[in-house]
């Protein structure tokens, strides 16, 4: 490892202690604002796994998020803690496959619209589901576990999902997949399996969003199907991998902290019109800034760049 | 003669009512350069889309050395040995030379990767004339450094059979020079192809036979000289007289 990257390395490590402390200086209301952050950041960040090398605009991340939160009101009181964040996990990661392998020879808008519709389909099957078999809509989660519990949880998933992220752009899997996100037919003439490099990493980035639900659930105490399977959730999702930048693996962050302050905000002030500002925010991020904050900073460096250079 | 290393019969493909491929029939032998002559929209890009697997046939069969590949997705077809360039130069926009040429090496049968691929796309990169540009966006290529560069990504992949559409279009009298001369060092180095092409020079220097296509038809096989001389053939380049 060269010097540089040990410094970086050292100073990731630092940055996660540091976070680690958070819990114990932070008040009440400090706390559940960090931890929506962490949240949005697992969840834009393994959006942009998947969406960001590819360019397949996923709307299925509240889908595999209320799976996850599901599980846990499902199983959170009849099963150790682990065994239920493992079995979230395989269900994520089953259905995602299946989901995957039906609908990724899908492109462009009919892939948007299908996994739009999956998360809607979901919602209403685990409604009709709860009103016919259990004949009660909603469900009490019942878990020991505490709020500093689930922040922890958050940023070690966090940090699961960087480490991952970094581990695929650097093997085969993440060259094949920039290769498809640039031209899908050079790909396949290449040799690259095209559906299965593309259904692998959809099943990844479930995954981690499925975890991600499972660990938040307790947050709620009560759930039902509008709760978990909120569509809004997979729109925000989506504006802040936007707006922070999805071509590089860190970029999401710059979106998730303003935005998550922002919503937070518009949530308090108009409460009902929160979707409205929503779109609002969708469409100056998409207009004004289309490669993202990461890519006007790196726009911004490149020019300061040449100006030296034309000085010298 | 030898066995021949791709050899396709009856291939048919239809778009609606239009006949684009009718029942063509050909035969490349391992070491051959074989021209796809014919006028525009004869059909000859077609026929490398349905080799290459970029389209699939309404019938007849593809075989290279033997094995069907009418049947297989394109990215087999690539792993069995096919590489193509597009007519229509298709580079990596948002990577440089290098990763362009990984591209071609990473995902074949004679897959290269890490320490090993870099050598060899520097390799490449130098073959095609592009070794100083290896860092350099592709999106910042001319237009004969993007063939050069496609050429490389096709050459990774170590194929067997290489298919070139037009490779020469668009080059002025240095630059083609400079492409025939590499398009002749591959053979040199053994490699087998089928090269769709307009350029007569190029046919004539570099062909060992022909085809020429109209309307989806062959209509002429046989050394360039005695295509380009068939009375059918300059009929079909040049229109039907008596229309
Ligand atoms: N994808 C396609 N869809 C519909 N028609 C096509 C398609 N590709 C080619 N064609 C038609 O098939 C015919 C042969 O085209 P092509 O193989 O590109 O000819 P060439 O390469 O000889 O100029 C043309 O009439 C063209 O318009
Ligand atoms: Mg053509």
């Amino acid at each position: 490892m060269s010097a540089r990257n040990l410094v970086i390395v050292l100073a990731l490590a630092g940055l996660v202690a540091l976070l680690a402390l958070v819990p114990s200086v932070a008040n009440g209301y400090q706390l559940s604002l960090a931890i929506n952050i962490m949240n949005y950041t697992v969840l834009a960040t393994a959006w942009t796994l998947f969406s960001g090398p590819t360019r397949y605009v996923s709307l299925a991340t509240v889908a595999f998020f209320g799976i996850g939160a599901y599980t846990v009101a499902v199983l959170g009181e009849v099963l150790a803690w682990p065994l239920v964040l493992l079995i979230a996990f395989v269900i994520g990661f089953m259905l995602s496959l299946l989901v995957g392998l039906s609908t990724l020879r899908l492109s462009g808008v009919y892939f948007v619209i299908f996994t739009f519709g999956l998360a809607e389909l979901v919602r209403q099957l685990v409604t009709w589901y709860e009103v016919n078999v259990t004949r009660t809509l909603g469900r009490y989660v019942f878990v020991d576990i505490t709020t500093e519990q689930i922040y922890w949880q958050l940023l070690a998933l966090a940090v699961a999902v960087f480490i991952s992220g970094w581990l695929i752009q650097r093997s085969k899997l993440g060259l094949a997949l920039r290769v498809i996100g640039d031209d899908e037919a050079v790909a396949r003439h290449v040799g690259i399996n095209t559906t299965m490099a593309k259904v692998v990493l959809f099943a990844f980035s479930a995954s981690f969003m499925t975890l991600a639900g499972a660990v938040m659930a307790p947050r709620w105490t009560y759930i039902d199907p509008a709760i978990a399977f909120n569509p809004v959730v997979s729109f925000q999702v989506l504006i802040m991998a936007l707006l922070g930048g999805v071509h590089r693996l860190y970029g999401p962050v710059f979106g998730v902290i303003p935005l998550a302050l922002l919503f937070e905000f518009l949530l308090a002030k108009f409460p009902n019109h929160f979707s409205i500002m929503v779109g609002i925010a969708f469409l100056l991020i998409v207009y004004a800034i289309p490669r993202g904050i990461v890519g006007l900073i790196e726009g911004a460096q490149l020019s300061l760049h040449r100006l030296k250079g034309a000085k010298a | 003669m030898s066995a021949p290393l791709l050899s396709i019969s009856g291939l048919t493909r239809r778009f609606g009512g239009l006949v684009a491929v009718d029942g063509v029939a050909l035969e490349v032998r391992p070491g051959e350069i074989v021209g796809l002559l014919g006028p525009n929209g004869s059909g000859k890009t077609t026929v490398l889309n349905l080799i290459s697997g970029a389209l699939k046939s309404d019938g007849g069969s593809i075989q290279l050395r033997g094995r069907a590949l009418e049947k297989l997705p394109a990215y087999r077809i690539a792993r069995e040995g096919v590489a193509r360039t597009f007519q229509l130069v298709r580079v990596l926009g948002s990577m440089t030379c290098k990763e362009n040429v990984i591209a071609g090496l990473a995902f074949g049968p004679k897959s290269r990767w890490g320490e090993e691929a870099s050598l060899a796309a520097h390799q490449l990169l130098v073959r095609v004339g592009l070794a100083s540009r290896a860092n350099v966006m592709t999106s910042e290529l001319t237009y004969i450094d993007q063939k050069r560069l496609e050429l490389a990504r096709a050459l990774a992949m170590q194929p067997e059979l290489l298919l070139l559409d037009e490779w020469l279009a668009g080059l002025n009298p240095t630059e083609l020079r400079d492409g025939i001369e590499l398009i002749r060092s591959l053979r040199a180095e053994g490699r087998t192809i089928l090269m769709v092409e307009h350029v007569m020079d190029a046919i004539r220097s570099l062909c060992d036979r022909c085809y020429v296509m109209n309307a989806g038809r062959k209509i002429a096989e046989g050394t360039p000289k005695d295509v380009l001389a068939d009375p059918e053939v300059i009929r079909a380049y040049l229109g039907d007289a008596d229309a």
